[in-house]
């Protein structure tokens, strides 16, 4: 077998970040929205680590580290809203959530 | 070769067998000891006083028919117990027991894995414990189990963070991640942690009791309210899984004070030359001797103290241990910079 | 020889949960898949000598983020309610068109530099060895990026406050 590149590491990032791409396109239900950009988070993640190693410079891992950081407020936030959506309109459909004002 | 596999291999495996044996006796230990604070015997019938009475438990566990609910969620049900039981067993990985011990002419340590970031893998592997009882408390499809599961969720996130905040100050005082290093540090201090540090001890504790769902925090398994807690639709060697966490997790919650704050391995007062007959005592003894100090502890509490009502527990966690942690984090930062 | 074989069984594990995660009828299900993927993430970052990163990765997102997913999700599942999704096909169509062309530019973008020499990585390798451990991401942190790290704490702090505000169920 060929040795592991960072190459390897960006194709699987990028293939992951993809999965998490048609997960935002394709799905209704919004907690499995925020589900898939948690994982386009990740793929992110994952490049910012594989270079932080191929460069042996630990920057990428501190920017990953701010990335989490974003996501934790994101999901607070995000699952803040879809409760209060939720409890007006009984309803998890994205579609739904097409009006400014309730 | 058998350095790099055979030798770890080895260690895992006596390892795994001496925690499941212990927590399998832990529990006659239990029983007996709430036996005789309540002035009655125990288990007496299995083997002599009833030292063979978790063999006989065991045995009747495994036996037992094992029932899944019909409107249960099967694959999450069956998945739940592994979950509650892997990260409680693999905690155990970091533990340090001794530095070096010998055996029969091969010195090898006895720590499996000295990783460099120990105690925050320690804390990572205690938040992914959490998903067991959560999962068991949603897949049984029952109501009882779901209250249970949500109040332990609550429960283990909150006082989560003070005894994050508690470890953050012994890192400050000593400097690394490590275990075998925090130990080094204590020796190198002269001077075991617990009395440099006595407030993030006792949050420790209690945090540790709120952790592992022991009494007087017990909530989830709040059998009066809740007839049996999160695990009330489980039966036979699934529901032993589950106990079996549980006490697992006591060993581990023990062993880490232990290491913090009581020197793990060291004997009593290292540095005094005057007790030096005591380091005839292998250093793995001295931590397992420590440690069974804090399951009787554990125990002990259970059979003392009335449970909190749900509003105290969380009255606690959040206005009590949390600013305290905080507030012991300053005043070590503050002292660490100044001396 | 070890490594090939950790890293595609890894990677195998983190694009199928990836894939069980947008794929899931069972929110609950989706969740738990979810979990797999970060803590097979977490490995990978272990292979990649960023073991902080690894720990931090299944502290704060499977410890910390996923359970509150799962919470929110067990809130909302307790009234069952009809998973209804009108307008599914050309949605899916469209979504997967889009995907595949953004999966096509990235691995072109790949192939392209990939062809490219790679003296620069090299020259840097030879710099120092990379210890990918707490003290060295810590002096960053605290030295370099320490702006942009009080910044984050400021977010969290906000979001924190937003959070309560809009769970409040009189808000």
């Amino acid at each position: 077998m060929t040795p592991i590149t960072p190459y390897h590491y960006l194709l699987l990032s990028a293939a992951l970040f993809t999965t998490g791409l048609i997960g935002v396109l394709v799905r209704r239900n919004v907690i499995v929205v925020l589900m898939s950009i948690e994982l386009m988070l990740n793929a992110v993640n994952l490049n910012l680590a594989a270079f932080s190693y191929q460069w042996h410079h630990a920057v990428g891992q501190v920017f990953a580290i701010f990335v989490i950081a974003i996501a934790a407020a994101e999901a607070a936030v995000g699952l803040g809203i879809i409760l209060a959506f939720f409890r007006n309109k009984e309803t998890l459909n994205i579609d739904d959530m097409d009006i400014m004002k309730w | 070769m058998v350095h790099d596999y055979v030798v770890p291999l080895l260690k895992i495996l006596v390892l795994l067998n001496a925690v499941l044996v212990s927590v399998t006796f832990m529990t006659l230990l239990e029983r007996k000891v709430i036996a005789w604070v309540q002035v009655r015997l125990g288990p007496m019938r299995v083997g002599p006083h009833g030292a063979l009475q978790p063999i006989a438990d065991a045995i009747k566990l495994l036996l037992k028919e094992d029932i899944t609910p019909a409107r249960a969620d099967r694959m999450v049900f069956t998945l739940a117990p592994i979950v509650a039981m892997v990260p409680a067993l693999i905690a155990f990985a970091v533990l340090p027991f001794d530095r070096e011990a010998n055996f029969f002419g091969y010195r090898a340590s006895l720590v499996i894995a000295d990783l460099n970031v120990g105690l925050l893998y320690i804390v990572s592997i205690a938040s992914i414990g959490v998903y067991g009882i959560i999962l068991a408390g949603y897949a049984s499809n029952s109501k009882f189990p779901l209250l249970a599961g949500l109040r332990a969720s609550a429960q283990l996130i909150s006082y989560e963070i003070a005894i994050t905040m508690m470890l953050v100050s012994i890192v400050v005082m000593s400097g690394t991640l490590s275990l075998v290093g925090i130990i080094d540090a204590q020796y190198n201090a002269r001077v075991w942690y617990v009395f440099v540090q006595p407030v993030a001890f006792v949050i420790l504790f209690i945090g540790g009791l709120a952790e592992t769902n022991r009494a007087p925090f017990d909530l989830p398994e709040a059998e009066q309210e809740l007839t049996g807690g999160f695990h009330t639709e489980y039966s036979g060697m699934r529901f032993a899984l589950f106990f079996l966490a549980e006490y697992a997790n006591m060993i581990v919650v023990s062993g880490v004070a232990t290491t913090l704050f009581f020197g793990g391995w060291l004997r009593p007062f290292p540095n005094l030359a005057a007790l030096a007959l005591l380091g005839i005592v292998p250093g793995w003894i001295w931590f397992v001797l420590k440690t069974f100090v804090f399951l009787y502890l554990f125990i002990w509490i259970r059979a003392t103290l009335p449970r909190y009502r749900y509003d105290q527990l969380m009255r606690l966690g959040w206005k009590v241990l949390i600013p305290l942690g905080i507030a012991n984090l300053v005043v070590t930062a503050v002292l660490k910079v100044l001396f | 020889m070890l490594e090939p074989v950790v890293f595609y069984t890894l990677a195998a594990l983190i694009l199928g949960f990836g894939m069980l995660v947008v794929t899931a009828r069972n929110t609950v299900h989706g969740v738990l898949f979810l979990v797999a993927n970060f803590l097979c993430l977490a490995m990978v970052y272990v292979t990649l000598a960023a073991e902080f990163l690894a720990i931090i990765q299944v502290l704060v997102y499977a410890g910390g983020i996923v359970v509150l997913y799962l919470f929110v999700v067990m809130l909302v599942n307790l009234r069952r309610l009809p998973q209804g999704a009108p307008d599914r096909r050309r949605q899916t169509r469209l979504g997967i068109v889009v995907a595949a062309t953004l999966l096509a530019e990235i691995a072109a973008i790949l192939v392209y530099s990939s062809g490219q020499p790679a003296g620069a990585v090299a020259a840097a390798a030879a710099a120092g060895p990379a210890r990918g451990n707490t003290e060295v991401v810590g002096m960053l942190l605290y030295t370099d990026y320490l702006v942009p790290f009080e910044v984050a704490s400021m977010l969290l702090l906000v979001a924190m406050v937003g959070a309560i505000l809009l769970a409040r169920r009189d808000a």
